[in-house]
């Protein structure tokens, strides 16, 4: 266990004793256990704040009109509704479900990979992180199970015997699409889920008998915190992680195959699993800031997702844009650098064509935009990092309409050539999905536990079992809160 | 008058800090106890050893059930494609040569089928889901999912008795010690 308490390196036994940086704090301001239970319970206990329902209200019924309503006049009309013509057949449905897969990317990338490499910091954020991935992945799954024309159809894509006595392709990039996706929401969910057992077990206890402690308490599945059970717990969250992150790194490849194996001009690359992978875990880091710097505001949860935590993702979504930036110019250099005719018709089709303002939209929000995280200053002030959140999320959409649509838009046969726009179905049921998305991610701040509650109190110094072997207060936790209350009306 | 008889379960002592915990938890399993366990509200790092425990054998369980999983991806690829219904498409071949493109399916279904096997083993392991269970009768017990740090000896062990599990407890530095009991019916 890597616990960050050294303040002076260790002794050598020869040459003088070294300074070393003290690692900053995850947890400010000396908070004791029962404050940290206190503070995020609190949220699932008490009334939610007007905002919450200022911002449920209009969530749902954007939901309800778009999700629904769409779905509605798709079914009982036909997928001609939407507005894809001849040869763009993948249109806005399709961007729509690789933007959302790739926002679910971040969630596993914070509780397997960052779990797997020791970055102790991912605990104040991994829970919500994780539910983003899950209700990412379910606004996802809405496109292609439609895309089929026939939703009741949409079973044929499981690989069980049919009338027809015809069995799916499995050599299909798209078959391993389905596998891949839908493995990913199980695993994500089981993840997700085990990881809250403790925490909804917290919640059990602390309710009053009667409905709620019921239902807390069937989901808890009679969790006591014993050691013999957080061993094997352990355990699993580990075994979970290291499955969790060949996972994620093979859906979104997977998702590129759909692409990079058809012989279409500007698709057919070798640079698109590593770059769909990078570009996922960019927009979705990008989304997570976008949703938990207002509720981290609303919650008053300063002191567990700090300014270190928002200055760790800040780097992580300047890195991977970056990467995405190094692969678009990649793109346009083999292009070039080929001389295969198509290709670079494709990218100066992409660049200079009807869609240029699609590609300049990408290129400004992808690329140039993360690059103000260099400095300190924009990574500090949370109005700027909102700012590029936002371009991120809007510029990680275009990319895949460029990649997708533009592409479509113009093949190999000229006679085919178009222009592609959009329906109003098509328009509706994105913006339905984004209220979807922030309609479930409110319902799971109201219901579950939005900060993983076991894993921040083991981030505590004094979590580590050896602690008072090093240090004179044994209840020190309770001394520097109450130090810390006394500073403050000192102060006021 | 009440016709409920009860019966002992154990011991319950709290300890004040995670350190005071992990050292309770070394002197406990020198005594000698089998029947025992540590409660606290997050994993605490290396109470595996204080407590005399072998390390958890669910990955044995993933191991062989992610072979299910490759195993099952090949045959229901293989079967369906090379011998109930070849489909040829893009020309590509419907025998053993195919099977580099079953390759993604292999890869999900393990995944899939591990972490399956983590779930219910995992659960298995656990003894859970157990909805009750005579700790929950305890006063002071709902602590242990908040602050607590408990440590409880069950009355099944060899070496419980009334008396000097109790002082046995004290002696190692628990306090708040209560006698735990679940109702017979």
């Amino acid at each position: 266990m890597a616990h960050a308490t050294t303040t002076a390196a260790p002794e050598t036994r020869k040459g003088p004793k070294l300074p070393v940086l003290e690692r900053e704090k995850l947890i400010l301001s000396g908070r004791s256990y029962h404050w940290i239970t206190e503070r995020i319970c609190g949220i699932v206990e008490n009334k939610q704040p007007a905002i919450w329902w200022m911002m449920f209200i209009p969530s749902a019924l954007i939901a309800l009109i778009g999700v629904v309503g769409g779905l509605s006049i798709l079914v009982s009309t036909g997928v001609g509704v939407w507005g894809m013509t001849n040869t763009v057949f993948w249109g806005w449905d399709i961007t729509n479900f690789v933007f959302w897969i790739g926002i679910g990317h971040a969630g596993t990338l914070i509780s397997a990979i960052l779990f797997l490499t020791r970055q102790n910091w991912r605990t104040s954020i991994n829970r919500a992180a994780e539910a983003m991935t899950i209700f990412a992945v379910c606004c996802a799954g809405i496109f292609p199970a439609f895309h089929v024309g026939r939703v009741w159809f949409a079973w044929f894509l499981a690989p069980v015997p049919n009338a027809n006595a015809v069995w799916q392709n499995f050599k299909s990039p798209l078959l391993w699409d389905v596998f891949a996706v839908s493995t990913y929401f199980t695993i994500s969910l089981i993840f997700w889920y085990l990881g809250m057992v403790p925490d909804l077990a917290t919640i059990r206890d602390r309710c009053k008998p009667g409905l709620r402690k019921l239902l807390y308490g069937i989901f808890s599945l009679g969790w006591r915190g014993g050691n013999r059970q957080w061993s094997h717990y352990e355990m699993a969250y580990l075994l979970l992680a290291s499955l969790s992150t060949p996972l994620v790194l093979s859906v979104h490849s997977v998702v590129s195959f759909d692409f990079a194996t058809s012989v279409v001009p500007g698709w057919h690359t070798t640079i698109f699993p590593p770059y769909f992978v990078a570009g996922a875990i960019f927009g979705g880091f990008a989304m997570v800031l976008t949703i938990m710097i207002p509720a981290r505001f609303i919650y008053g949860l300063q002191d567990m997702i700090t300014m270190k935590h928002i200055d760790n993702m800040a780097k992580i979504i300047l890195m991977t844009g970056t990467i995405v930036g190094y692969a678009y110019l990649m793109e346009l250099f083999v292009a070039f650098y080929s001389g295969a005719m198509y290709e670079s018709a494709a990218f100066k089709y992409r660049l200079t064509g009807p869609y240029w303002w699609a590609y300049a939209a990408m290129m400004t929000c992808n690329v140039l935009s993360p690059q103000v995280f260099w400095l300190k200053w924009c990574r500090e002030n949370l109005w700027v990092v909102m700012t590029v959140c936002m371009f991120v999320n809007v510029g990680m959409w275009f990319e895949r309409f460029v990649i997708i649509c533009t592409t479509l838009s113009r093949m190999f046969l000229p006679g085919d050539w178009g222009y592609y726009t959009a329906s109003p179905v098509e328009i509706m049921l994105f913006v339905g999905t984004i209220g979807m998305f922030l309609a479930l991610f409110l319902l799971f701040l109201r219901f579950l536990p939005c900060i993983n509650i076991a894993e921040v109190k083991w981030t505590l110094l004094e979590s580590d079992p050896h602690f008072d072997d090093h240090h004179d207060h044994p209840d020190h936790g309770v001394k520097r809160e109450a130090a810390y209350q006394h500073e403050l009306t000192s102060k006021a | 008058m009440s016709t409920t008889r009860k019966r002992v379960y154990g011991y319950l002592a709290e300890f004040k800090s995670a350190s005071a915990l992990y050292k309770a938890a070394e002197k406990v399993r020198d005594a000698g106890f089998r029947k025992w366990d540590c409660y606290s509200s997050y994993p605490i790092h290396g109470l595996d050893k204080a407590m005399g425990m072998k390390r958890s054998i669910l990955p044995w369980f993933v191991f062989f059930g992610g072979i299910t999983g490759t195993c099952t991806a090949f045959t229901l690829a293989y079967s369906t494609q090379v011998v109930l219904y070849p489909t040829v498409v893009q020309a590509k071949p419907a025998n053993i040569f195919t099977v580099p493109a079953f390759f993604p399916i292999m890869f999900e279904l393990t995944i899939l089928f591990s972490g399956f096997t983590v779930l219910f083993g995992l659960l298995a392991l656990m003894k859970l889901p157990r909805l009750n269970h005579p700790l929950f009768a305890s006063r002071q017990f709902h602590r242990a999912t908040d602050d607590g740090f408990f440590i409880a000896v069950e009355a099944r062990d060899a070496k419980f008795s009334p008396e000097g599990t109790r002082s046995f407890l004290e002696t190692i530095g628990g306090s708040s010690i209560e006698l735990v009991e679940e109702e017979e019916s």
